[in-house]
C-alpha cells in the first residue's frame, strides 16, 4: 500500500469512529483526539479497527507515535509497503 | 402490593414517555429485571424493577407521557421502590402552562392550597419576565443539564481543592500490564483513576453520598457516575457500580459496556440514578484542570485533566514526571476543605501503589 492508500484506509476508519467530523479539515499534525473530539476510549477503538481491518497491531509503547493522523499513517505505511491495496 | 412508578433519573427529570412494556400481567419479575423502556431527555432508558414479585396490573399503556412518580404498574410481592422523585406541588394546569411558557416551576412560590403552584402563579411569573426569548429554547438533554446545573449552582456552596499527582508509577504499571493484553482488553488510564477515586472515598467516606433534607446521607456503596460526552452534544453520567470492589479489568469491562450504550441512548434506569459521586475526565480533550459542578444531590465531583510532563522534585532531585491535575469540587454543607484535602492526599497515595489497585 502506498502512503496515500494508507491515508484513505485510515480515513475510512476515522469516519466510522467520529462520523460527524470533517476529515478534510483536519490538521494532520494535530493530536487526533483533539482534532476529532474523541476520547481515549474512541482512540482505543480506532486501534482495534486498525488491527482488524488494516492488519497492524499498535503496541502500547508506540502510542506516542500514532497520536496524529500524520503519525499514524507514517507508522502504518512502512509496515504495509509490501501489501497489495485492500 | 407494590407500586412501580415512573422513576426520577436525575434531579432534573420531570416526566418520561413510556415506550414499551417488557412484561405483562402475570409475569414473575425479580430485582434487576428490565420491565419497561422509557424515553427521557437523556435518551431511551431501560427501567429495572427493584424487588421480586408478580406483575398484577399494567396501569399505563405504551406511548403515554407521564410525570415522575406516577404509578405505572402494580407488582405483588412487596414494595417496588423506584428512586424517589423530587415533588413540586403544582396543579396539572399550572404544570402544563409552565411548560408551554418556559417557566421553571422550581423557582416559583406557590399560593395555592398547601403551597401548591397555581395557574395564576405561573402567569404572574411569566408576566414579570420581560425578557422575550430570541432563539429557540434549548430542549432535550441540553435542558436537562441546564436544570441540574442551575440547581447545583443555586443550592450547593461549592469549594474546590486541587493537586498535581505523579502518575509515573501508574503509567509504568499500565504500560507493563497492557503489553501483555490484547487490544480490546487494554486498560485506559481512566480505569486506574476511577479505582483510585473509589479507594480514596473509602478513606474519606463523607464525600460519597447525598445531601438530602439538610443532612448528609453517606452511602456504603461506591457507584461512580462517569461523565461521557455525547456526539450530538451534552453528556450523561451513568453509574459504574461498586467500583471499589471491582478489579481494574472489571472496571474496563464496565466502561466497554456502558460507553457505547450511553452514546446509543440505551442506558438502564439504575445507571442514571445510582451514582453516589461523579468523576469527569477531560484530559483527552487537552484540558489541564477541571473545575466541575456537583450533580445534586451528590456532594462531590472529582475532575481530572491531561497527564502532562512536568518538572517534579523528589528527595532533593529534580526530574520530569507525568503529572495529572486532580480537582475535587465538594459541597461545603457536607464537608470542609480539610476533608477534601484528605481525600486528594488519599487519592495521590493510592496512585503511587498501582499494584494495590
Amino acid at each position: 500500500m502506498t502512503e496515500k492508500q494508507v491515508l484513505e484506509a485510515v480515513s475510512r476508519l476515522l469516519a466510522r469512529i467520529a462520523p460527524e467530523a470533517d476529515l478534510s479539515s483536519i490538521d494532520p499534525e494535530e493530536p487526533l483526539q483533539r482534532a476529532l473530539d474523541i476520547d481515549s476510549y474512541d482512540f482505543l477503538n480506532l486501534l482495534v479497527a486498525v488491527r482488524d481491518e488494516i492488519g497492524v497491531t499498535v503496541s502500547e509503547s508506540d502510542y506516542g507515535k500514532v497520536g496524529t493522523l500524520q503519525g499514524l499513517v507514517r507508522f502504518l505505511a512502512p509496515r504495509l509497503a509490501d501489501r497489495k491495496d485492500r | 402490593m407494590g407500586d412501580f412508578r415512573m422513576p426520577s433519573l436525575g434531579a432534573d427529570m420531570r416526566e418520561g414517555t413510556l415506550l414499551q412494556w417488557k412484561v405483562k400481567p402475570g409475569d414473575r419479575v425479580k430485582r434487576g429485571d428490565i420491565i419497561a423502556e422509557v424515553a427521557t431527555d437523556k435518551g431511551d432508558i431501560e427501567i429495572e424493577v427493584f424487588e421480586d414479585g408478580v406483575v398484577t396490573e399494567i396501569l399505563i399503556e405504551a406511548g403515554r407521557q407521564v410525570p415522575v412518580g406516577e404509578v405505572l404498574a402494580r407488582i405483588d410481592g412487596g414494595p417496588v421502590e423506584a428512586p424517589k422523585p423530587e415533588r413540586i406541588r403544582a396543579s396539572p394546569v399550572a404544570r402544563r402552562l409552565a411548560e408551554e411558557r418556559g417557566v421553571d416551576l422550581a423557582s416559583l412560590p406557590g399560593t395555592g392550597p398547601g403551597g401548591a403552584i397555581t395557574r395564576d402563579d405561573v402567569e404572574r411569573a411569566k408576566a414579570a419576565s420581560k425578557v422575550e426569548p430570541k432563539e429557540k429554547p434549548a430542549g432535550g438533554i441540553r435542558l436537562a443539564i441546564a436544570g441540574a446545573m442551575a440547581r447545583s449552582n443555586r443550592e450547593i456552596p461549592h469549594y474546590y481543592v486541587e493537586t498535581g499527582i505523579d502518575m509515573k508509577r501508574a503509567r509504568d504499571f499500565l504500560a507493563e500490564r497492557n503489553e501483555k493484553l490484547r487490544l480490546e482488553e487494554r486498560l485506559l488510564p481512566v480505569v486506574v483513576l476511577l479505582k483510585a477515586v473509589a479507594l480514596g472515598l473509602k478513606d474519606v467516606p463523607e464525600l460519597n453520598g447525598y445531601w438530602v433534607d439538610d443532612a448528609l446521607q453517606r452511602k456504603d456503596e461506591i457507584h461512580i457516575g462517569f461523565a461521557i460526552s455525547l456526539r450530538k452534544g451534552g453528556l450523561v453520567t451513568p453509574a459504574i457500580h461498586d467500583v471499589d470492589r471491582k478489579s481494574l479489568t472489571e472496571i474496563m469491562a464496565s466502561l466497554r459496556d456502558v460507553v457505547p450504550r450511553a452514546r446509543a441512548g440505551r442506558l438502564r434506569s439504575s445507571e442514571l440514578s445510582d451514582a453516589t459521586v461523579t468523576v469527569t475526565n477531560l484530559g483527552d480533550l487537552g484540558v489541564e484542570t477541571v473545575y466541575g459542578v456537583i450533580y445534586p444531590p451528590q456532594v462531590a465531583l472529582v475532575g481530572f485533566g491531561k497527564i502532562l510532563e512536568r518538572p517534579w522534585a523528589e528527595n532533593g532531585m529534580l526530574g520530569i514526571r507525568p503529572v495529572v491535575s486532580a480537582t475535587l469540587a465538594a459541597d461545603h454543607r457536607a464537608t470542609d476543605g480539610a476533608r477534601g484535602a484528605a481525600f486528594l492526599d488519599a487519592l495521590a497515595r493510592r496512585l503511587q501503589e498501582p499494584d494495590e489497585l
